[in-house]
């Protein structure tokens, strides 16, 4: 019976990883068909990689991507790791629940809500003050950066709750006054909590296409929204090329981040170690 | 370093808060810390001196971490004052008082070595390095940890975290030191072994320690007085000694060691001893307190105070009962005798261990007829 049990397992996983996967590999194997219409097998060929290479605008969206998704994890990171700290750490301030929940609110918003709550934000925000004058890169990266910042408050928050908070307190008994225990105690332990939030809020900002095409103006255009519209006029070759491109680098991330998680558990494992012989 | 102070306290008497001309180093004056509308510290006054080892004795949640942390300065007192060597703390922030803690959670930085963690300290007063690194040196040697210098505190054992949280405290020199639950995190074998090691350092640095522990032995163990707290107050205060002997309510003898309670009448006080009727016959107590005749009082007397005879007294008197061995409780080195009483009260007596192999008769053992009898100054008068 358990045997049973272990082989339908086994075939669940291999079928849900079929699920995964085929879509992805059969899309990296058409990146490298010849032929023009995408299900029509033409032989082997890199020549949309080359198309791809050569199309300004697909560079000018990777590039805009970049500035977008870097300035945002930037900005959202600081802005949600101070939002974390005022939430775990300066005690029950007045509306602190109010706070909370608004912080995390969009987290569940549908992101439809979102990106046009925003839209009408800055139509009216132009017509107060003026500003923003029109639409595209400052407005996404405002937008992102609104969203993003609750998913870092989230990893700072946790972080913070499972940290002892006699480190801090120990720092201020031994002499060191409020900033220096936030920069040499606090700031060091959320390292890795900021590190993770500063990659997911890239990747969110890489990702997002709805609250970006509502928010985005003439001309500037993200590399989803980009994707988004030529996909439209049907399926293209240069851009399974321009997909497999990015399968390549989240992979890698994907890989970096796996290295780092093993060596900071060897890392652990071998401290305990090292403890465990002191104890006999 | 650290030991050039023990020198400059040996002049100070031993029992500092007799003198009532001396000045205590920590003065807390009527302090009372509340949370919301749970009090966790009731209206305290306390005197603390220079080179003592005072300790906080209580139960779990009576408010021992709450005092100590409003001693540091993590908690803001609702009502009352704290004064350190004659100034007034309130207005003082946690990093410019004379104090040092060492949590219960130890908390090491676990981002630094044991020498960065016991640096930090030091480095926040701007000393040179040529000092920091000697005294490093020095509260190491003192804690025998030189060799451990470059390990991160997740890389020691329970023991060795323990004392490098001990001498990141002591390293800076406070005036006071606070520890809470200095040893709870231990167990039991190396518990015992530190009392007696942080009560030498504690001799050798000549620092003033205040020792929050829930454990009474431990409290025995290290300290000059100790205090014992319930639900936010003090009931008590004094030397274990003190504490021990002559408890000044039902709840101490209680709840420090063992005591067997009886329900009493004075029945004459005299003007060096009280007598005082109670189920065990009438005791006769050779010290005590004026106590109006005829006010309901309790006895309690210790388990190994009370002698046991298979012999019948030669006459009778005051202080001295008959009963029959119930229950035998072998500890090793000393037995617990449950003896139960005509009325079927049980007396505990605890006697050292006597079972020789060469004179077995002698043993008491389950069954026997036993006398109890107990010194005049045995018992201890409650009235509260
Ligand atoms: N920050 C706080 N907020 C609310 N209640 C607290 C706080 N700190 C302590 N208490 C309460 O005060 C009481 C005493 O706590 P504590 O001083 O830690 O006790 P002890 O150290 O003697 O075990 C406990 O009932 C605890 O729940
Ligand atoms: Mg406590």
């Amino acid at each position: 019976m358990n045997r049973n049990r272990s082989r339908f397992l086994s075939i669940m996983l291999t079928v849900g990883l079929i699920f995964l996967y085929v879509p992805m590999i059969l899309l990296v194997i058409y990146s490298f068909n010849f032929s023009k219409l995408v299900p029509v097998w033409g032989g082997w060929s890199t020549r949309w990689y080359s198309v791809l290479f050569q199309s300004e605008d697909v560079w000018s969206a990777v590039l805009l991507s970049l500035k977008i998704a870097v300035i945002n994890a930037t900005f959202a990171t600081l802005l949600g790791t101070l939002a974390g700290l005022a939430m775990v750490r300066f005690g029950r301030f007045r509306l602190r629940t109010l706070f909370g929940s608004m912080l995390v609110a969009p987290l569940v918003m549908p992101e439809i809500i979102t990106g046009l709550s925003l839209l009408v934000f800055f139509i009216s925000l132009k017509q107060l003050i003026g500003w923003p004058t029109e639409r595209g890169f400052t407005t996404i990266t405002i937008a992102h950066i609104t969203f993003s910042l609750a998913y870092v408050a989230v990893i700072i928050q946790a972080r913070l709750t499972g940290m002892d908070q006699n480190l801090e307190e120990a720092a201020l008994d031994l002499g060191a006054k409020p900033f220096k225990v936030l920069t040499a105690i606090t700031l060091p332990r959320l390292a890795p909590g900021m590190v993770a939030g500063w990659l997911l809020a890239f990747t969110l900002s890489l990702d997002d296409l709805v609250i970006a095409s509502f928010v985005t103006g003439p001309g500037a255009n993200t590399l989803p929204i980009l994707i988004f519209s030529r996909i439209r006029l049907g399926l293209r070759p240069d851009i399974n090329a321009l997909a497999t491109i990015i399968i390549l680098f989240v992979a890698i991330c994907v890989a970096i981040a796996a290295l780092i998680m093993f060596r900071q558990q060897r890392r652990q494992e071998l401290d305990e170690a090292i403890a465990a012989r002191e104890m006999s | 370093m650290v030991g050039q102070q023990a020198t400059g306290v040996q002049d100070i008497s031993e029992t500092p808060w007799l003198d009532k001309d001396a000045d205590s180093l920590v003065r807390i004056k009527g302090i009372t810390k509340k949370f919301g509308e749970f009090t966790a510290v009731n209206n305290v006054d306390l005197d603390i001196y220079q080179g003592e080892l005072f300790c906080l004795l209580g139960g779990s949640g009576c408010g021992k971490t709450t005092l100590l942390r409003m001693l540091a300065g993590f908690e803001t007192p609702t009502s009352g004052s704290i004064l350190i060597d004659g100034i007034d703390m309130s207005e003082v922030p946690p990093y410019e008082r004379p104090t040092n803690m060492m949590f219960q959670s130890y908390a090491l930085f676990p981002h630094m070595t044991v020498e960065k963690n016991i640096a930090f300290g030091l480095k926040q007063d701007k000393l040179p390095n040529s000092e920091i690194d000697d005294r490093i040196d020095g509260i190491l040697k003192l804690v025998e940890l030189q060799d451990y210098k470059k390990r991160r505190p997740q890389q020691l054992s329970g023991g060795q975290r323990q004392r490098v949280a001990l001498a990141r405290a002591l390293v800076k020199e406070p005036k006071l030191l606070l520890l809470d639950e200095p040893l709870a995190a231990l167990d039991k074998k190396l518990r015992k072994q530190t009392q007696f090691e942080l009560a030498n350092i504690q001799e050798q640095v000549g620092i003033t320690f205040v020792v929050v522990t829930h454990d009474q032995e431990e409290a025995m163990t290290l300290s000059s007085r100790i205090a014992v707290m319930d639900k936010g107050e003090f009931v008590q205060t004094g030397t274990p000694t003190e504490i021990y002997e002559f408890p000044d309510s039902r709840f101490i003898a209680d709840f420090i060691g063992s005591a067997n309670i009886l329900d009493g009448q004075i029945v004459k006080d005299g003007t060096d001893h009280v007598r005082v009727s109670t189920e065990l016959g009438e005791i006769y107590i050779d010290h005590g307190q004026s106590i109006k005749e005829g006010s309901p009082v309790w006895v309690a007397i210790r388990p190994e105070k009370i002698h046991l005879s298979k012999n019948a007294p030669k006459k009778s008197g005051p202080n001295q009962a008959v009963g029959m061995v119930d229950d035998i409780g072998y500890l090793g080195n000393t037995s617990i005798y449950k003896i139960r009483l005509a009325d079927d009260r049980i007396i505990d007596v605890t006697a050292p261990n006597q079972i020789r192999p060469k004179n077995r008769t002698h043993l008491i053992t389950w069954e026997d007829k036993i006398y109890l009898h107990w010194d005049a100054s045995s018992a201890m008068l409650l009235n509260k």
